[in-house]
């Protein structure tokens, strides 16, 4: 079995749980025996190792020609998929001068490709490569497109079975694979434009989104919830829909609990400071909480675009002897961030798994969750609340930090439960789906 | 005959270092010492030094008419004994020539004033008693933390003893009236006031070098002319920041020159002479008492506290750091007090300032933060380790 995998991030360049989620899975199918031949927009020196073989998108010649072809392809995807494919005329960016490059930006599509026709007859190379940030940066509309004019060459120049793309961003390079190549499709949803953006979405993702998973063969989701989402806002028929739950590495020992300088117990909220995460019904329960019982110290861990506000928010609630924000954290700095807490809190808007209340729990933190995350499906062992429900956030906050008895039962348990919760089995699945699937 | 009244503001906050959360309970040391000494050894050297310099030729070249005034924090102060002694030193030389007159303010450059009477009342003796040992004289005209006044801190500042004290000529306390007079406390308790005359101070202090102003270049024939002609006026009160003359006003700009050229083309005219605050007050009689209810300061625009106070995170730190003022008092612990005292200097609140549209860039410039939220979250989390050890 081989399988060719889009992604767009890969550890060490990580900046959330996508990169992280894709190392395990890749990590235990290799394990298995299955090939992978994992795509990432930029390939860094210290791009992590685990038996997959990484193809950096911006490491792989194009032929000039070839763009013209998976615009074609594209073309005729595209007229039943709101899609547009436009941006790569003006993205070229080779290896030239600056000189060239200037005449190159100023000049039409088709005059370029004269241009360099020309030139190919005075034996310079027809062959191009593309840059990528291989971030998230304002011109990410046009690296998605870079990403799937490379993989059309990619696809072209590989064997393998399957083709499997890791959200959005990746999409269209799963759908040009598949023209290109017959095989099928599989795109793995990890988070929706409506779990990022609530119902305010960017009609351009969407719109990828949608084409991705219309064009898909099997729609892979991190849990029932966001299966939900995909067949009511995406309109997919829940039975080309399976579910495969994230993993979670068991690391064997317990954090070591450290005191913290307040003696008090700590409550911590770690994240994005996005809309998506819920920081603000945080802090509205840390208020209700702090009117009982001055002893706990909140912490919102993580930055984010909703960072100021939040600021400004505990600052008008005069709650700031009890509230700290530790801006964004290093791998260590979340270790003692978890060590040092007492209660670990996910209130997201909507999560469509949510990897770090299980890694609260594998430290050993009684943790307390949203019902509208993924995560909510497979332990028992969390409190849940709805994530607008403040009051019952604020109850289960109490209960944590006063009642002994329900906090040891919960660790105790949760510690356990975990480690059920493994990349192994996600892996396994994922090799049925794509033995069904060839 | 009328007078020019030049006196000048020298202060350095002790900047804090970014403060992490995880160092609360761990580590007590607060100050940026590397940027503090950096920033000190470049102002002294841009500005502190060749203007003293200045000023003491002018004073060798023309004797007794040549008379100014500063005020200097208690931090600046602090700072000069650490980083550069030589500032001291030379401003000494500028004391015992008896043409420099030294104010009073709150040693910590404070907003205590708007808080607390009595640390008020303690800052504003610790300066006095800094300047007494220091310089060898007794502050007696007062000028508050970037000239904030009102009617209430009048009152406390003649308690104090001070004949006199700077404001700002905001217009919304003036109306219609001028600033070139002296005036007095509404109480006419003996108090007189000073006005800052905003628009001539600030011809020097912030258009010197604007090219975009009509009046560029500002030379010091055309300043001495400009006051020549002024109509109903005995006194023009020139307040502004030292660090005008070589930091905000660079060398390059000739402000130096500017400077050195200004008493020979002032004394041309006649009838013009310098006088300190303190005598400016003893020579003119008070034209009005003066009513001010709410205070003002010379900052920004507004001529109000917005640059410190007025956010939810200024409120917030504020209130917070003056809630400690009993319980650290209590201690009797001097290093405590002085710790609690350095975090009230008034920059830290200007930091967390949210004003970014119109004065933004002034106090962009000042701040060495990325974000007003940024100082906020530094500043707290100093003040909770501070608050653990207070416990």
């Amino acid at each position: 079995m081989k399988v060719l995998m889009f992604g767009w991030e890969f550890p060490p360049h990580i900046s959330g749980g996508l990169g992280t989620a894709c190392y395990r899975m890749t990590e235990a199918l290799v394990k298995r025996n299955v090939n992978i031949l994992f795509v990432v927009p930029k390939k860094y020196q210290d791009t992590a190792q685990n038996g997959s073989h990484i193809i950096g998108a911006d490491c792989t010649d194009v032929h000039i020609g070839d763009i013209d072809k998976t615009k074609e392809i594209f073309k005729t995807v595209q007229q039943s998929l709101n899609l547009s494919f436009i941006q790569v005329n003006s993205l070229l960016v080779p290896y030239i001068g600056q000189r060239d490059y200037y005449n190159i930006t100023n000049r039409s599509f088709e005059e370029l490709k004269g241009h360099y026709a020309r030139d190919f007859h005075n034996s310079v190379s027809m062959y191009r490569r593309f840059d990528f940030s291989g971030g998230y940066t304002e011109n990410l509309m046009e690296e998605v497109d870079k990403y799937a004019v490379v993989a059309a060459q990619i696809a072209k120049e590989n064997d393998f079975d399957v083709i499997h793309c890791h959200d959005w961003l990746t999409y269209k390079a799963g759908i040009i694979a598949k023209q290109i190549s017959g095989k099928p499709l599989i795109v793995h949803v990890h988070a929706t434009e409506y779990d990022r953006s609530g119902e305010n979405v960017n009609s351009r993702v969407y719109d990828i989104e949608k084409a991705g998973m219309d064009n898909a063969d099997r729609i892979v989701t991190v849990s029932n919830y966001t299966k939900r989402i995909a067949v009511k806002r995406y309109f997919q028929p829940a039975d080309k829909i399976t579910t495969v739950y994230n993993g979670i590495d068991y690391g064997g020992n317990m954090l070591q609990k450290k005191k913290n300088p307040f003696n008090k117990k700590i409550v911590t909220f770690l994240g994005r400071v996005t809309f998506q995460k819920g920081p603000d019904y945080f802090i509205e329960a840390a208020d209700k909480v702090l009117k009982k019982d001055k002893n706990i110290i909140f912490v919102i861990a993580g930055s984010g675009d909703m960072l100021n506000r939040m600021v400004a928010l505990v600052a008008r609630k005069r709650i700031s002897q009890n509230f700290f924000f530790t801006g964004f954290l290093r791998n260590k700095e979340v270790d003692e961030m978890f060590a040092m807490s007492d209660v670990y809190v996910m209130p997201s808007v909507s999560e469509p798994f949510g990897i770090s209340p299980l890694e609260a729990m594998r430290d050993g933190v009684p943790t307390i969750i949203s019902k509208q995350s993924g995560v909510s499906e497979i332990v028992s062992y969390a409190l849940k609340v709805d994530f607008w429900d403040i009051d019952a956030m604020a109850d289960a906050i109490y209960g944590l930090t006063h009642y002994k008895a329900l906090s040891n039962m919960i660790v105790a348990n949760a510690g356990r439960e975990i480690r059920k919760i493994t990349w192994d089995k996600a892996a396994e699945e994922l090799e049925q789906i794509y033995s069904k699937l060839c | 005959m009328k007078s020019i009244c030049f006196y000048f503001q020298v202060h350095q906050p002790f900047r804090l270092r970014p403060y992490k959360f995880f160092e609360i309970g761990k580590r007590h040391n607060y100050y940026d010492d590397v940027q503090n000494a950096w920033l000190c050894r470049r102002i002294a050297d841009k500005c502190y030094l060749p203007a003293n310099a200045t000023f003491l030729n002018l004073i060798h070249k023309y004797g007794q008419q040549v008379r100014i005034a500063y005020s200097i924090t208690g931090t600046a102060m602090e700072q000069f004994a650490r980083y550069t002694p030589e500032v001291i030193d030379s401003f000494k030389r500028l004391v015992d020539t008896g043409c420099v007159e030294l104010l009073g303010e709150t040693y910590m450059h404070s907003l205590a004033a708007l808080k607390s009477k009595e640390e008020f009342r303690e800052q504003v003796k610790m300066h006095s008693d800094l300047m007494k040992e220091v310089f060898g004289v007794t502050p007696r005209v007062f000028r508050n933390t970037e000239l904030i006044y009102s009617d209430g801190i009048g009152r406390i500042v003649h308690d104090l003893g001070f004949k006199g004290q700077l404001m700002e000529g905001a217009k919304q306390v003036l109306g219609w009236r001028s600033p070139n007079f002296v005036y007095e406390h509404r109480d006419k308790n003996g108090l007189r006031l000073l006005m800052k005359n905003f628009r001539l101070s600030d011809d020097i202090a912030f258009r010197f070098s604007q090219q975009s102003w009509s009046e560029w270049p500002l030379t010091a024939d055309k300043f001495a002319d400009w006051i020549h002609e002024l109509q109903d006026t005995e006194c023009v009160n020139l307040f502004m920041d030292y660090e005008t003359f070589g930091e905000h006003q660079w060398k390059e700009t000739g402000i130096f020159d500017f400077l050195n050229a200004m008493p020979e083309e002032i004394f041309k005219k006649g009838d013009i002479n310098f006088l300190t605050p303190g005598e400016i007050i003893t020579t003119y009689q008070p034209k009005e008492p003066i009513a001010c209810e709410y205070p003002v300061s010379w900052a920004d625009e507004e001529r109000d506290l917005s640059a410190w106070l007025g956010n939810d995170l200024q409120d917030d730190a504020f209130e917070q750091i003056y809630s400690l003022e009993q319980q650290v008092k209590a201690t009797g612990n001097e290093d405590l007090i002085s710790v609690w005292r350095h975090l009230q200097t008034s920059d830290n609140f200007y930091y967390m300032c949210t004003k970014w549209f119109s004065d933004g860039d002034v106090h962009k410039y000042f701040n060495h933060y990325n974000t007003p939220y940024e100082a906020y979250i530094n500043y707290m989390n100093i003040l909770s380790d501070f608050r653990l050890t207070l416990n």
